[in-house]
């Protein structure tokens, strides 16, 4: 049982937020309308399969999707409803300011730990820029912050790594590592991306454990992308299950797990296999597969693939996106059981 | 990025496809290799009608006519459609009393299409004499001189049509030979891997630090001044095959290695299929297209190499013509000055090796987007 | 680390011995052997030789012996600095190369400098700024590069320079200092007529290059590892020029290897156009008057110079990239 947040504040609300890539074969939404709250202390896991847009919303909070995308629409207001109230869609990607925010307010934890570090670099000097671009200090003080970072992340003799390169380190401290480095600017929010996806099993727990733990002492607003419904269930306070683009249902996790409202949602459920399952049954798939962003289906963008689908309506009306804050699901079923 | 598009039936063809359309429409969407393949086709085309394109022959020398500026073809004149040039007139010169012919603007030559010309062998078999154009009714020694003449009074026009030929085929022949010997010695180290490799790749080290033009000259300086033209010919491609095998062998090689891991080449092998029907059926077609663009890359070496060595004088000799013999009357610079057409030959040159990196650019891509 | 060293050395003294046998070959290929040639040489300025005056020199030049063993003396001879006698100028081949070889070097270092010094810096910028008007400008004149030889550029260049500005842009020197000694003045002079020769020799080298460059780059720009510094809160040029230019910079750095030889080769042909007093119009005088040890000589020359820069550009390439430092592969 997670011990209850001592703070909720919400550290940055997402409002609408539509980000779009001019291709040659026309323009493709690879967001359209995404709306999240990201509060201190606890953690939106992010869901859905590959190509739903979970990587662009990240890189997005951060301005760092490069050309030719850009934000068409929306908000990202950083300590939304205080004084220092910011919006990262309206900042110059190359300001000061947002550099400050990037590793000074918001930290990124990668996926691949192989390629998310730079070969050409000992860890101590990607680490110590990390800490010496937020704050002012010496270049020994760096040094030490540098060695304690290593050992908050739970590296044994962090001294010694400092000069190590990181194809010298196994995956599973290459991956510390780069916790280490999203932590350096002592960030309030910090987004993981899939960052366990290519570590096995066991690694996999530690670093869950590890982020869980860090969380906790630093209260920081967690939000954890990734495509697998386990580390969901272990970590997240509320989910966030995205589709092609959208937001299609966002809960709390007891209430996605127990009483999922969207079919997409409840189709990724049944797909996970079940220890208690009879021997020989067929694992639960998905039909079809996610349609490339160019070609967005008309009406309810999943509905080709649902087995619930309603018929005319889903194929011809796009579901009412869920209320900022709420939760609930873009779905017609959906709301009409919700009348019920 | 998925090129699938939104009609059903569109997907299908796609999905249909040789692996050589599909290469042949990504290329074709490159419209800068599409334009390139045109010239190079051209250029072809130039370098089989060589003697049907050229007006005079190339090879009459006539020193009175040296010199001559290129003229231009005027289209009208008080009759109306016309197309003519001036004929020539012989003018003593006051101080050396040496015969020169000018251009005469008092006498008209009518310029006409398929006129009868000196007589050459078409696709080497069919005698004929008939040209696309030239002058009716001149004296001898009159033409139209499209990019005047040389020292030696030759017709430059002329002389570049045949050029076209003999450079071209040269490259060709060359790049052909090279070809053989980097599939061989490519081929060879990719798919035996083991010492075999680490030889061949030693030696084609060893060639690509080791400065080649200084090598190649003393390869060519070395050829017997007795020998004919043809054995020259024959001499200089192979010289010139040995400046470029090297790259083609590691593209070869390459593309064996990579191919030899694939899934495909294990499943064959694991069928039973023999190791030959595995590289001609398998491995061979994969891989083509690569081929055809690193060769048409290569193509441009060959032909800067021949044409350097010809620059020199240590590649063809005369009476062969090729750009690099006609670029070596541009090497007196006070000459150049006052005959600046004797450069025109770098055009041709400069546009084939443009051809040539586009066509191979775009036809690399086709192949492979990826890689 | 000093493995890696090792065994360039060891491929460098190899390469070396390849090219002193394949500039033995040169020098052996013509028919008839250095005696005939000497002969014929007198019989044009009118003096005879004896058949067993001949028959002395053969013996005394090894020319009865094999093959090998003529190969073996000739070395032997190289190593302790003898490259023999110019038929043509009738004077030891190292007196009659002097100069030409450094000059040639020099000439061909500068190329090398320049292009990396514009190569560099255009590709990246090409890269950050992929499809922008400077990119496409750069990419055009790369084409233009590539596709115009070195010696042609040079023929053109020279005619443009005659005919327009009157003047000879050939030659290394000015008039005055052509024969002088050396003097820093004399070195000055040569600094301000370098740069031409320079240009031409690096442009094509340069052209492609910045399309390795560019293409290395673009290829870099895409991967996490860029992301992660940008998401450090480094400034684009700081984050770019620290990780991925360092990361395209190896194939760069290895296309140097090649590059020099590359450069070397057509400082020959352009040296011919312009007129330069290096080794390249030597050669092909020495090659046309079949004066063989003179060319052997300079093949070989060449090739050393050759095989110690390229080790030199090595040895770079191991500084820049801390896998070969830690012995890695």
């Amino acid at each position: 049982m997670r011990p209850i947040p001592m703070v909720e504040r919400v550290a940055l609300a997402v409002r609408d937020l539509a980000v779009q890539f001019a291709s040659e074969q026309g323009v493709v939404r690879a967001l359209d309308g995404v709306s999240f709250d990201l509060q201190a202390g606890r953690t939106l896991g992010v869901v859905g399969e590959s190509g739903c847009g979970k990587s662009v919303t990240a890189r997005s909070i951060l301005r760092l999707v490069d050309r030719p995308g850009r934000i068409t629409a929306g908000r990202m207001l950083l300590d939304p409803g205080t004084a220092g109230e910011v919006d990262l869609a309206t900042l110059d990607p190359e300001s000061k300011t947002m550099r400050g925010v990037r590793g000074g307010r918001i930290g990124l934890i990668f996926q691949e730990p192989m390629t998310a570090l730079s070969v050409h670099y000992t860890v101590g000097n990607q680490i110590i820029e990390a800490v010496r671009q937020h704050s002012d200090i010496s270049a020994a003080a760096a040094r030490n912050r540098a060695i304690e970072l290593l050992g908050e992340v739970g590296i044994p003799r962090p001294e010694t790594r400092l000069s190590a390169y990181p194809f010298e380190l196994s995956g599973g401290l290459r991956q510390r590592v780069g916790i280490a480095m999203a932590l350096a600017g002592d960030p309030q929010i910090v987004i993981a991306d899939e960052p366990t996806t290519a570590l096995d099993v066991t690694t996999q727990a530690q670093i869950l454990a590890l982020l869980q733990r860090l969380q906790r002492e630093k209260n920081i607003a967690l939000m954890l992308i990734t495509h697998d419904m386990g580390v969901i269930a272990e970590m997240a306070d509320d989910v966030a299950v995205m589709y092609l683009g959208r937001v299609v249902e966002y809960a709390p996790v007891e209430e996605v797990f127990a009483t999922p409202r969207h079919p997409y949602t409840r189709a990724l459920l049944r797909a996970v296999p079940s220890i208690l399952a009879t021997p020989r049954q067929r694992l639960s798939t998905i039909g079809g597969a996610v349609p490339h962003p160019g070609s967005r289906p008309s009406g309810c963008a999943f509905h080709p693939r649902c087995v619930e689908q309603l018929g005319a309506i889903c194929a011809e009306q796009s579901p009412r996106p869920i209320a900022p804050g709420q939760a609930g699901a873009a779905c017609f079923k959906a709301e009409q059981g919700a009348a019920a | 990025m998925s090129t699938a598009t939104a009609h059903p039936a569109a997907e299908d063809r796609y999905a249909q496809a040789t692996q050589l359309q599909l290469t042949w429409w990504r290329f074709r969407r490159h419209r800068l290799a599409v334009v390139s393949m045109v010239v190079i086709i051209l250029f072809y085309m130039v370098a089989i009608f060589a003697d049907f394109l050229a007006a005079s022959d190339p090879h009459a020398t006539d020193a009175r006519r040296s010199f001559i500026p290129p003229q231009g073809i005027h289209l009208f004149d008080e009759q109306g459609f016309n197309p003519h040039v001036y004929g020539l007139r012989g003018v003593r010169d006051p101080r050396t009393f040496q015969l020169s012919y000018t251009p005469d603007p008092a006498r008209k030559l009518p310029v006409r299409l398929f006129i009868r010309g000196y007589t050459y062998n078409l696709f080497g078999i069919i005698e004929t004499d008939i040209h696309l154009f030239g002058v009716v009714g001149g004296r001898p020694g009159e033409s139209v001189f499209l990019l005047g003449t040389d020292q030696l009074g030759r017709d430059l026009y002329s002389r570049m049509m045949v050029a076209t030929r003999v450079s071209l085929f040269i490259g060709l022949a060359g790049v052909t030979l090279s070809l053989f010997l980097g599939v061989l010695l490519g081929g060879i180290s990719g798919l035996y891997g083991g010492w075999v490799d680490m030889l061949i790749q030693r030696l084609i080290e060893l060639l690509r630090s080791v400065p080649t033009i200084p090598l190649w000259m003393g390869l060519a300086a070395a050829l017997p001044r007795t020998w004919s033209v043809l054995e020259v010919y024959f001499a200089i491609t192979i010289i010139i095959s040995l400046i470029g095998w090297t790259d083609l062998a590691r593209v070869v090689r390459g593309r064996f290695l990579a191919l030899r891991e694939e899934d495909f080449v294990v499943a064959a092998e694991l069928s039973g299929a023999s190791q030959g029907r595995i590289i001609f059926r398998h491995m061979l077609p994969s891989f083509a297209s690569h081929i055809i663009a690193a060769t048409s890359l290569a193509l441009p070496a060959m032909i800067i190499s021949e044409t350097s060595l010809s620059f020199l004088g240590l590649g063809l000799r005369p009476p062969a013509v090729s750009w690099g013999i006609l670029l070596q009357d541009a090497q007196n610079i006070q000459v150049l000055a006052g005959a600046p057409w004797l450069l025109s030959a770098a055009v041709p040159v400069i546009l084939i090796i443009l051809a040539f990196n586009f066509f191979g650019d775009g036809l690399r891509d086709a192949a492979d987007p990826y890689g | 680390m000093v493995m890696y060293f090792l065994r360039r050395l060891g491929l460098a003294l190899v390469t070396c011995v390849f090219i002193s046998v394949l500039s033995f070959v040169i020098i052996r290929l013509p028919p008839g052997d250095f005696v005939d040639a000497y002969i014929a040489n007198l019989a044009a300025s009118g003096s005879t030789v004896s058949v067993e005056q001949g028959e002395a020199m053969r013996r005394e030049y090894g020319l009865d012996r094999p093959l090998v063993v003529q190969y073996a003396r000739w070395m032997g001879r190289v190593l302790q600095g003898d490259f023999g006698v110019s038929m043509a100028w009738r004077r030891p081949v190292t007196e009659v190369i002097g100069d030409r070889l450094w000059l040639t070097m020099i000439v061909s270092v500068s190329a090398l400098f320049l292009t990396w010094m514009v190569a560099l810096p255009i590709g990246i910028y090409s890269a950050m700024r992929q499809y922008s008007f400077w990119d496409y400008l750069f990419t055009t004149l790369g084409f233009i590069g590539l596709a115009i030889p070195n010696f042609l550029l040079a023929l053109i260049l020279m005619y443009l320079g005659f005919r327009y500005l009157g003047l000879n842009v050939g030659g290394l020197f000015s008039a005055e200092y052509i024969q002088a000694p050396w003097s820093w003045a004399r070195v000055w002079d040569l600094m301000k007529h370098l740069p031409l020769p320079a240009a031409v020799l690096a442009l094509a080298g340069t052209a492609q290059l910045i399309r390795i460059m560019r293409a290395n780059l673009l290829d870099e720009l895409r991967k996490p590892y860029v992301v992660t510094a940008r998401a450090k809160g480094l400034t684009e040029r700081h984050a770019v020029l620290k990780y991925p230019v360092r990361a395209a910079l190896n194939p760069f750095a290895s296309s140097i290897a090649y590059l020099f030889p590359y450069l070397v080769s057509g400082s020959i042909v352009v040296s011919l156009v312009l007129g330069l007093p290096t080794v390249g119009p030597l050669l092909l005088q020495a090659l046309v008057a079949q004066d063989m040890f003179l060319a052997g000589a300079i093949v070989l020359l060449l090739g050393f110079m050759t095989v110690i820069g390229t080790l030199i550009s090595d040895l770079l390439l191991m500084w820049i990239d801390p896998r070969i430092r830690l012995g890695g592969r």
